[in-house]
């Protein structure tokens, strides 16, 4: 067990690991966001309130979804930065969160587009645009924290400590604006003895959100092995791999 | 050399944070007067009607209060990280969040503290009605020391940086947004004669969270900007 969790805090390790899993995530992303397409855009009936304008859902609701994992991800990171000192970590939490803030923005943009023939406004000031639009914030404030230190070390440490606190504030503040105001539908997925989502739209929308976790370990380890070589750019591993020609 | 206990260690740095902030009257009356400033705006930008003025008076009073104390967070560790002493307290044997705890009550007793006088005059200047008043004060009291608590973690975080402040506010400004909404809404409340205790144990219990890990972040933070 701990041989592995070193081997896979191991940069050059992690490199080439992750370097395999690109081409087989790729097909697997490609397979299960056809299917959630094809399932969410062809298959699944229209709202019979709606019509089909819902279809946004397919990908508003998993960007959604994936913006707030992306922070809980990020404050484990976090907590493992400080903790252990990871090297893979600090990348990781530092790759996550301009996915993070990519999701969330896909989240408010999908939301206001589904807004204007729902609601007949882009916007609303109601409680979980509100917290999105805070929550993107967030993300925002990681980015820009992470960009002012120019040591990266200390920055990744920095940024650790702010995604933790984020994540103890997150549950404040959503709350605090649900109770501020709610225009937005109640949630449907939750409910899971008896979901008053229909199966035929509730399996190409899990189809989606899974499509969309795979998206991201896909561009998570795309984005940490250009961050490692960055890095890691005087290192002796670097070093092999331009020579051997093999990135 | 004489050991000190905790609690005179703590009461010892008070007392030098407020003597340091008695002899720069200047630059501590400046939040006040950007707070004053800033209500004033309001009505001239969106005209004196007294119907309005009094129903949008909570927020302007606390969306002025959140800026001031942006305005005024950089001076908690500043001055002390540009002379050395911040490493000095990092160096000694008390645990460093207490020793944060000190600066930030400090903090709060210069910039915090104040707006709790300054507030009903503006409040009444701005037409609330004067059942609120009792409750804006409740809300500054509580309320303002969450600020400082909060934003010393977002000022430990970038006090090493040449150009903090711009960013100092994309961290902390979001973190605030529970305090905005519990305590304007318990004065609007109050305003309309409801019984507001709810936002009041809400602040209450958002002030003891604070108050009790906001230290611990803060000190990891400037063992972090120090190293």
């Amino acid at each position: 067990m701990f041989l592995w969790f070193h081997k896979w805090g191991s940069p050059p390790h992690f490199y080439r690991i992750a370097g395999k899993w690109i081409p087989w995530l790729t097909g697997i992303f490609l397979l299960l966001l056809l299917a959630g397409l094809y399932g969410g855009l062809v298959l699944a009936p229209p709202d019979y309130q709606q019509g089909d304008s819902y279809r946004i859902i397919f990908i508003h609701v998993p960007a959604a979804w994936m913006s707030l994992l992306i922070y809980i991800i990020m404050a484990f990171c976090g907590i493992i930065i400080i903790v252990w000192r990871m090297k893979l970590a600090e990348v990781v939490l530092i790759s996550s969160a301009s996915i993070g803030a990519s999701f969330t923005f896909l989240a408010l943009a999908t939301g206001s587009i589904w807004g204007k023939p729902m609601w007949g406004t882009w916007w609303v000031w109601d409680a979980r645009l509100t917290s999105e639009l805070i929550l993107l914030f967030l993300y925002l404030g990681v980015i820009g924290l992470y960009n002012a230190i120019d040591d990266k070390r200390i920055a990744a440490k920095a940024v650790a400590i702010l995604a933790i606190v984020g994540v103890v504030n997150i549950p404040i503040i959503h709350y605090s604006v649900e109770w501020w105001s709610s225009l937005h539908q109640g949630p449907t997925i939750t409910k899971f003895d008896k979901p008053s989502i229909h199966w035929s739209m509730l399996i190409p929308l899990l189809l989606m959100a899974l499509a969309f976790q795979v998206y991201y370990v896909l561009t998570l380890f795309q984005s940490c092995r250009g961050e490692l070589l960055k890095r890691e750019r005087n290192s002796k591993w670097v070093a092999e791999l331009s020579e051997g020609n093999d990135v | 050399m004489k050991a000190y206990s905790l609690t005179q260690a703590y009461l010892y740095l008070l007392q030098r944070d407020l003597t340091l902030c008695f002899r720069n009257r200047a630059e501590f009356a400046n939040p006040l007067l950007f707070f004053i400033l800033v209500i004033t705006l309001f009505p001239l930008a969106i005209g004196a009607e007294p119907v309005l003025l009094s129903r949008i008076a909570p927020g302007i009073i606390w969306v002025a209060a959140l800026l001031a104390a942006m305005l005024s967070l950089d001076s908690i560790f500043r001055s002390d990280f540009d002379d050395g002493s911040l490493e000095q307290l990092l160096l000694s044997a008390h645990p460093m969040p207490v020793l944060v705890l000190a600066k930030v009550t400090a903090h709060w007793l210069v910039t915090g503290l104040p707006l709790l006088f300054l507030s009903p005059l503006l409040a009444l200047m701005l037409g609330m009605p004067s059942e609120a008043l009792g409750t804006l004060l409740l809300t500054i009291l509580i309320g303002t020391p969450i600020l400082s608590l909060i934003g010393s973690i977002g000022v430990a975080l970038t006090v090493g940086l040449a150009k903090g402040g711009i960013i100092l506010s994309l961290l902390i400004l979001p973190l605030y947004v529970p305090v905005l909404i519990f305590a304007s809404s318990a004065i609007e409340g109050a305003a309309g004669g409801l019984d507001v205790s709810a936002q009041l144990y809400m602040l209450l219990s958002f002030f003891f969270l604070a108050l009790s890990l906001s230290p611990l972040a803060t000190a990891s933070a400037l063992k972090m900007s120090m190293s």
